[in-house]
């Protein structure tokens, strides 16, 4: 099984000036986290907001440089700071954000949403990026009928579809999914998490899953990182991280979240009975 | 008698391609000291009919409800000035942005002071004990300070517990929690579930939860309606709706929860809608 994310000690600090009446200071974002993804596999990330965890998917997804640590993906070391970053390292790493409402153009229909990708990083013609975008929005399932459309014509579910299928434009290796699920409804989401699913299967991606729901993350996660104020506080497989949490900070964050079972419902109302 | 009782509610909204229709005839009631949830996807028109109890729909709405009474007074008939001094005041709701429905122009306490000025009618001092005592009440520390702190200082947690602090500052009867804990994180949607359900109990307020969270319903309710596009699809006691859900689609709604996955692949919603019902033997819980 050949790794193709690897992260060593991977720090970022943010630097922020100094006011009139403040001193400069630095914030500690991500304090020296290490992992390593097979391919094919998915990590997922947790933690609560401010824990860092979007400062790393920034950092895999090679918009931001690490402050120190070493960043391998596909086995080749990557260093943005240094080196810049190349057209062939760009193609390889694509994110999906959280939020498909802001992420899209408004004013870019989504043939060109899907197209623009290949304009920028290949040289393919026009009419082949065009055959390309039409063959991966019916891979995302959505159609033809679609291309010429605006994202306003489309719904919560259906645009996140199209910033998937904008993300594989470039038959990236690793796709960084930021919270993709957290913005969509119960329904909508179980149609994007099979998805993802399916395209995982279809074209061995690897997937790093970055979100703060504990049931979708026990769905699709093949290891699981959580995030606590910069560190990782807990890292392993999935069932061993949610069988057997070691840190007080990953127990106190299962029993936070809420239980949809019978048995905590009868539990609840007998408690309620009493008091 | 029940605290908020809606008949026939249907509005709809003009809008260029004609009148659009967000609730289509629900029905509904909450006794006193309840808690009721209501669930569903968006645009079920779940938030659409409380705005309409509330009063804060915009003028393109047009309401129309067989009956709308409010503790025995029909709400639909008050003057629009009459409206006002029972809604904020014995009906209160929390919204979903915790920091986008403050003013971030006033200090927190101005704003909690606010609606003791105009529904209590308090004098300064007595407004400043009475908001201390509600700060306190939902749990921020050091509230003399946190009084003249803007919301911008506080975190999204805090800011939605001094949106509950202006909820139940005239103890309401009814408090309408629109989506409370959607933005925040888990450990924080648990101390304010907590929060609201220790409040219910404590005042004897009816509560109603607007929410899309299964979890949020397990952990809160006591009855539960669950609507899809403008109608009521089943409404039950949550015990009921969770161990045998009676329509298609609440049974589609939990299967769609990811911890409920048998396999690969997750059942969705409009695989199931329109599958027949499995017979009371085949056992769909």
């Amino acid at each position: 099984m050949t790794t193709v994310l690897e992260g060593k000690n991977i720090v970022r600090d943010y630097h922020i000036g100094g006011g009139l009446f403040k001193g400069p200071r630095t914030v500690h974002a991500v304090k020296g986290v290490s992992f390593s993804v097979d391919k094919g596999k998915t990590l997922a990330i947790v933690g609560e907001s401010g824990c860092g965890k979007s400062t790393l998917a920034r950092i895999i997804t090679l918009i931001d440089p690490a402050t120190s640590g070493e960043l391998f993906i596909d086995g080749k070391k990557v260093d943005i700071a240094r080196d810049g970053l190349s057209r062939e390292m760009r193609r390889k790493v694509q994110i999906v954000f959280q939020n498909p409402y802001g992420s899209l153009n408004p004013r870019q229909k989504i043939g060109d949403v899907l197209g623009e990708p290949l304009l920028i990083n290949t040289d393919i013609p026009a009419s082949e990026r065009r055959d390309r975008a039409m063959a991966m929005l019916k891979k995302v399932g959505l159609g033809p009928e679609h291309y010429n459309r605006y994202p306003h014509m489309f719904s919560g579910g259906q645009r996140q579809r199209i910033a998937i299928a904008r993300a594989l434009m470039l038959n990236p290796s690793l796709l960084v999914l930021d919270e993709p699920v957290s913005a969509l409804d119960l329904s909508v989401q179980a149609q994007v998490l099979n998805l993802l699913a399916d395209l995982q299967d279809e074209f061995q991606l690897t997937y790093v899953f970055i979100s703060h729901d504990l049931s979708v993350v026990r769905y699709i996660a093949d290891d699981v990182m959580v995030m606590y104020f910069g560190e990782a506080v807990e890292y392993g497989p999935r069932d061993e991280v949610f069988s057997d949490p070691k840190h007080s900070y990953t127990k106190t964050l299962f029993a936070a979240t809420p239980r949809a079972d019978v048995a905590s419902i009868k539990a609840r109302l007998a408690k309620k009975k009493a008091a | 008698m029940p605290l908020l009782e809606i008949k026939n509610l249907t509005v709809s909204f003009d809008t260029a391609a004609g009148p659009f229709l967000a609730v289509r005839g629900i029905d509904l009631s909450i006794e006193p000291r309840e808690v009721l949830a209501i669930v569903g996807e968006s645009g079920s028109g779940k938030s659409v009919s409380m705005l309409a109890v509330m009063g804060l729909l915009p003028k393109t709405a047009t309401v129309k409800a067989d009956r709308m009474a409010f503790d025995g007074v029909d709400l639909l008939g008050l003057s629009p000035a009459a409206r006002r001094r029972i809604v904020g005041k014995d009906i209160s709701m929390i919204f979903q942005e915790p920091i986008a429905s403050l003013n971030p122009c006033f200090t927190v306490g101005f704003q909690i002071e606010e609606v003791l000025r105009f529904h209590m009618g308090m004098d300064r001092a007595q407004r400043r004990a009475r908001a201390i005592e509600l700060m306190k009440l939902v749990g921020i520390p050091d509230p003399e300070a946190r009084l003249s702190s803007f919301p911008h200082q506080m975190s999204g947690g805090q800011c939605q517990r001094v949106m509950i602090a202006i909820a139940i500052a005239c103890n309401p009867k009814l408090l309408i929690a629109d989506e409370p804990t959607t933005a925040l994180d888990v450990t924080i949607q648990k101390q304010i579930l907590d929060l609201l359900v220790s409040l219910q109990a404590k005042y004897g307020m009816g509560l109603i939860m607007i929410t899309h969270n299964m979890g949020v319903v397990a952990e809160t309710a006591d009855r539960v309606i669950v609507q899809y596009k403008g109608r009521k699809m089943e409404e039950a006691d949550v015990l009921s709706l969770f161990e045998s859900p009676k329509s298609n689609y609440t049974r589609a709604l939990l299967s769609a929860l990811p911890e409920n996955a048998v396999g690969d692949r997750l059942p969705t919603v409009s695989d199931m809608m329109f599958e027949p019902a499995p017979s009371a033997s085949g056992g769909a819980a």
